[in-house]
């Protein structure tokens, strides 16, 4: 896919969190074909802390209007000052990048598909939703946090499908994590697709490969240049150290070395 | 206006903006951005004989103005780079220099023998300088008489023209220099990265798996220069300069220091048309100055007084 260097205008740029802000970009032109699971790299002005692009997963484009949305999660000086923008402010983005979730042919609309995040990491989730339902499935999200305030843009998957939660206090949905949910021991899913914190992405993993259900998991390995030149956002994989941005950042379970 | 056109030795570039090897893939990654034919030449990536698999993850630390990285020469070995990359970029119109990379004299001299067979393959530039790896790499560059000996055995083999990328991680560059030029370096291509190193105060461990790694971007750049200027002032051989060159006026003080041309390297990451910039802003620099030639920058620095 042909990659793009776009100067992007602000629409809204809203906490909806004291960790977390959705990010709404518009396009002065039309916005390249994306796919679920791709990614953008940010470019942070004004911050002497931040010097390399940050890359942020695509959480929804609405072709409509044009617009391209970023769930971001403050966790530095980088995405803080991405957090401060206010409408009308210009952000310079690459996309689309990395590979993408397989999406099941539409014929096959019979197809269980759960999609399963923790934290901003169901970000992509949101996206992937919404293009699952295009194609004529039913998407069932199941998304955990460690409290009800952080169980993000629920309105939005409820959109796209049916939404499960799960929460460490047990303030939204049942107590504890996403892997010890009830809906994964009444249905029976086709495909898994995961993202969220790495020891949850193993366990979901876990889960798939012992039950034999295909899984998807996206990786957030730092990253450098986003576009497969530096090699520093490697994963050792079955076939060697691989680059997350390019190869990945989904991947199938089977070709990590997660499982033995 | 201005001719951009340099010659690095018996090769000719037409620009003296080029991009450095580990920033820059094999071109192709670049291509949605820019037109790579308007580089003076493209570093591939590190090239050994045999496949390396590279360090293990983190290899990376973002610093300020900057980054370390331990990546380890990670590539698919030379015979890779000849049947499944070469044929791809052999017809791009600009120089492909490959960055020859070993951990014994004799894998250097293996791989550079077997680029010296490449027709288009008009230079390649020796690595005696990666800090990430135990075996050979800076090893050779850090004495005198170890880089002498590489260039010395891979002279025998290569004919073509011979740069030679040089560590800062030295007391003093211009010994280096002036010991691969003696041995028949056409060019020195300076400075690879620092050896640095980054920490993980939460976790109270370092960042990169190999703790140590190499530092590059604009906090390099002057000491970068310094070392450039040093050199010109050692060596009759052209120097590529390289070091944190974020702009068009990073560029123009390399070449002021001595550099006949310059490698844009990290910056790439950021703005990966920044070399496009920056060739179109040493020939603004030129026509504003009354420079006909972008050569005639090289060195055209003027100091006063007796220092």
């Amino acid at each position: 896919m042909k990659k793009y260097m776009l100067d992007m205008t602000v629409k809204e740029c809203i906490n909806i969190h004291a960790n977390h802000c959705l990010l709404k970009l518009i396009s002065d032109c039309t916005l390249p074909g994306t796919l679920p699971g791709q990614f953008v790299q940010v470019r942070v002005d004004n911050s002497p802390a931040t010097f390399l692009r940050r890359p942020v997963s695509i959480h929804y484009i609405d072709e409509v209007n044009n617009e391209l949305w970023l769930l971001i999660q403050k966790v530095g000086d980088g995405t803080r000052m991405m957090s401060k923008c206010r409408p009308g402010d210009r952000l310079n983005l690459i996309l689309p990048l990395g590979n993408g979730f397989t999406i099941p042919p539409c014929t096959d609309n019979e197809c269980k598909n759960l999609l399963i995040g923790g934290g901003v990491g169901t970000a992509p989730l949101l996206f992937l939703g919404a293009r699952l339902k295009a194609k004529g499935h039913k998407p069932v999200f199941l998304l955990g946090a460690r409290t009800q305030s952080e169980l993000l843009q629920l309105q939005y998957f409820q959109a796209f499908g049916t939404v499960y939660t799960t929460t460490e206090d047990g303030s939204c949905g049942e107590k504890g994590f996403v892997t010890r949910h009830s809906i994964l021991k009444s249905v029976r899913f086709d495909n898994i697709y995961t993202c969220g914190p790495k020891p949850m992405m193993k366990a979901v993993a876990e889960y798939a490969f012992s039950s034999s259900i295909s899984c998807e998991v996206s990786l957030e390995n730092t990253m450098a240049c986003g576009i497969g030149a530096c090699l520093c956002c490697v994963e050792d994989t079955r076939e060697g150290n691989i680059c997350v941005c390019t190869e990945g950042p989904v991947f199938n379970i089977d070709k990590l070395k997660w499982l033995n | 206006m201005a001719e951009l056109k340099i010659n690095i030795g018996k090769l000719s570039l037409k620009s003296p903006v080029t991009t450095a090897s580990g920033t820059f893939g094999y071109g192709m990654e670049y291509a949605d951005f820019m037109d790579i034919e308007r580089l003076g030449g493209i570093f591939v990536k590190g090239t050994t004989a045999e496949p390396r698999e590279g360090n293990p993850y983190p290899r990376m630390a973002e610093t300020p103005a900057g980054m370390l990285n331990a990546v380890g020469l990670q590539n698919k070995g030379s015979d890779y780079f000849i049947h499944s990359i070469y044929p791809k970029i052999k017809d791009l119109d600009t120089n492909i220099i490959v960055n020859v990379s070993g951990s014994t004299v004799s894998s250097y001299v293996a791989c550079a023998e077997k680029m010296a067979a490449l027709e288009k393959i008009p230079a390649i530039e020796l690595n005696i300088s990666c800090p990430n790896v135990k075996k050979g790499g800076m090893a050779f560059g850090v004495t005198a008489t170890g880089a002498a000996e590489v260039v010395r055995a891979v002279r025998e083999v290569y004919p073509k023209v011979l740069i030679v990328k040089l560590s800062p991680n030295v007391t003093d560059i211009t010994e280096i220099a002036k010991a691969v030029e003696a041995e028949g370096a056409d060019s020195v291509s300076l400075i690879n990265t620092l050896l640095g190193m980054a920490i993980d105060v939460n976790k109270r461990k370092p960042i990169l798996s190999t703790i140590t790694g190499g530092l590059s971007g604009p906090c390099v750049k002057p000491v970068a220069l310094r070392m450039v200027w040093q050199t010109y002032k050692a060596v009759k051989i052209p120097i590529i300069g390289i070091g944190g060159i974020a702009s068009w006026k990073d560029a123009v003080e390399f070449m002021l220091a001595g550099a006949a041309a310059v490698q844009v390297g990290t910056s790439n990451f950021i703005d990966p048309a920044i070399s496009m910039k920056i060739t179109g802003g040493i020939r603004e620099y030129c026509d504003k100055y009354g420079f006909k030639t972008a050569a005639e920058l090289t060195g055209a620095l003027e100091i006063s007084g007796n220092v």
